[in-house]
């Protein structure tokens, strides 16, 4: 007989029942995933990012098969945030999920404009601050590439937001110094981070012999990136021990969702794997609490960044 | 905006056949009761390579037939073509495999409830749900005629039981190895004239869709028709399948193949916008 093991967590003053949530992007806004189990039973649904006008996103092919990986260059579609916050929201607030909303914009004001508008909406746990798509048109818009950029953005967030709604500031891992900026999103008022986007890639069609992707460029997830994704968190935690970490990139399985929880994540984002696996996120959230007591945890907190502890002889 | 399939269900089925025929493969799959909430048009998702697989994605497939009376309870035969890995690795798999699915999945064709006069139309292994849906406007009193087009004769999809199920089956080849040479839009319009088609249910490339679309354009006759785009999840929450459709008032939208198809009405769909974005409407 297992001791059960306490799995609930905290990003800023937001609590969660279980670490395990879907990823921006990976879940629409949970209405699809709700066929296949309760939205209520995993820590939180993080839908997709929403702009403030509805959008087309990308041409087609939008995708490519990669090894254990994929890219995708959606490029963003969405019904824009009024439509959202009237239709997808309070279904899933009546579904008794907690909800993480992300926002991204194509300008710094377009985000404290978005912030503005989730200010007024009760229920929520959480936003997340998308500053790091990769599919956008343009290269420089991709803020989290940029550590002055990024710091305008949180700070116009949080100016608008004030303390209430805890901040996740959602970074890139195509950037040279993550722990930089990572440091500067905080210290503008992010309350925890999301680490990692998607890393920017190409796939090249041997037919065409031209890019595969109609938007040339996207952004490559799935296992094939989840070390990326372990030595990005573990690299932010060790420079912010105190900031708590949303974890993403390339989690099947409760090991890899353990893994990101040992580097330093306090939350584990699951995306691609429900693409395969549309029941990945409980599979996962079960094979993650074994895995815990198996090593003696009982609670999952005591586990976040023990990847981190001095050796003592 | 649709929402998914409501019947679909992840379930572990087991392969109970696997037979090439021609360049395809005929999939049985034992899925027991699954069969009473699939219609003609849906499709499945299967996960394909095994536990330690390099491949992440499922693969979907359109539901060909499927029986509830076979001696192995309610059966689905699915029709592979081995192109990429995924497909290799499923019609390589042996009798008694268990495979993990999602299904049943998308839209279905329109069923009507009066008797008319029904062109079916299959390009290469898009043929194979439409002898399902055959047997089905069969029972409701209709008349059904088929048209089959590939490049080559090998790459006809055309089972000697499907043959039963429809008035007439003409059979087109582009090297003309099989039946007349040509494409199955070759006399289109006269077909649906000496007959008094109603009603075209299609399923095949998407260019051959968009070319029976322009050629009805100017006819009475309904285009309803299968599409295929990549997809990554079959379920709605990739948005990597999405296609230009004409809504209501006018605008457009980009609606996801797997929510809103694959069976859609082929005067809706943008084909001139397919692989680009339509203009953002405020």
């Amino acid at each position: 007989m297992t001791i059960p093991v306490d799995l609930s967590t905290t990003l800023g003053n937001a609590w969660f029942p279980t670490p395990i949530f879907t990823a921006s992007g990976c879940a629409s806004s949970g209405k699809e995933l709700a066929q296949f189990f309760p939205l209520k039973d995993i820590g939180a649904v993080v839908t997709k990012s929403v702009m403030t006008k509805p959008r087309h996103g990308r041409p087609t092919p939008r995708m490519a098969e990669t090894p254990s990986g994929m890219l995708n260059s959606i490029g963003l579609q969405g019904p824009g945030i009024d439509s959202f916050l009237a239709n997808d929201v309070p279904w899933l607030l009546e579904q008794k999920a907690r909800v993480i909303v992300s926002i991204a914009g194509e300008t710094i004001e377009e985000y404290s404009t978005l912030a503005r508008k989730l200010r007024s909406v009760s229920g929520l746990s959480a936003v997340e601050v998308n500053i790091s798509c990769p599919n956008v048109e343009n290269r420089g818009l991709v803020f989290a590439c940029d550590p002055d950029a990024s710091r305008r953005v949180i700070d116009g967030v949080r100016k608008t937001i004030g303390g209430e709604l805890p901040i996740i500031a959602k970074l890139s891992p195509d950037v040279t110094d993550l722990a930089a900026i990572a440091k500067g999103v905080v210290d503008a008022g992010a309350d925890a981070l999301a680490l990692i986007n998607t890393v920017l890639g190409m796939v090249i069609n041997l037919d065409t012999m031209k890019p595969h992707l109609g938007g040339k460029t996207g952004g490559l997830s799935g296992p094939a990136i989840r070390p990326v994704a372990v030595r990005a968190i573990y690299q932010v935690h060790a420079a912010l021990p105190n900031i708590p970490i949303l974890g993403m990139g390339g989690v099947a399985s409760g090991r890899d969702a353990l893994e990101l929880i040992l580097a330093g994540a306090s939350g584990v984002s699951v995306g691609t794997a429900s693409f395969g696996n549309p029941t990945a996120l409980i599979t996962i959230q079960k094979e993650l609490r074994d895995l815990l007591a198996a090593r003696g945890f009982a609670t999952m907190q005591q586990a976040i960044g023990f990847a981190h502890r001095e050796e003592t002889p | 905006m649709s929402t998914i399939n409501r019947n679909a269900i992840q379930q572990q089925v087991t392969i109970v056949g696997n037979k090439r025929v021609g360049a395809y493969h005929q999939i049985l799959l034992n899925v027991g009761d699954l069969v009473k909430s699939c219609k003609p048009g849906n499709f499945i998702a299967i996960a394909v390579g095994g536990d330690s697989s390099r491949m992440v994605l499922r693969r979907a497939f359109a539901i060909s037939r499927v029986s509830d009376n076979s001696q192995y309870g309610g059966t689905m035969e699915l029709i592979v073509a081995p192109h990429g890995s995924g497909s290799k690795w499923l019609c390589a798999q042996a009798e008694g495999v268990d495979l993990d699915i999602v299904a049943p999945l998308g839209t279905s064709f329109g069923i009507p409830t009066e008797p008319i006069n029904a062109l079916l139309i299959g390009g290469g292994y898009g043929s194979a749900p439409l002898f399902g849906l055959a047997d089905v406007l069969k029972t409701r009193g209709c008349k059904v005629d088929m048209l089959l087009g590939a490049s080559v004769g090998s790459k006809i999809y055309a089972p000697m039981e499907g043959k039963r199920s429809v008035n007439s089956l003409r059979i087109y080849t582009e090297d003309g190895s099989m039946g007349e040479t040509g494409r199955v839009t070759e006399s289109l319009l006269q077909i649906i004239e000496q007959r008094a088609i109603d009603v075209i249910y299609s399923c095949g490339p998407m260019a051959m869709l968009a070319a029976i679309t322009a050629l009805v354009s100017e006819t009475d006759v309904i285009h309803q028709c299968a599409v295929e785009e990549a997809m990554a999840c079959g379920i709605g929450i990739c948005m990597t399948c999405v296609l230009p459709v004409t809504n209501s008032d006018g605008t457009t939208s980009m609606l996801r193949s797997c929510i809103d198809g694959p069976v859609m009405d082929g005067s809706y769909v943008r084909w001139d916008l397919v692989g680009k974005v339509p203009e953002v409407q405020q």
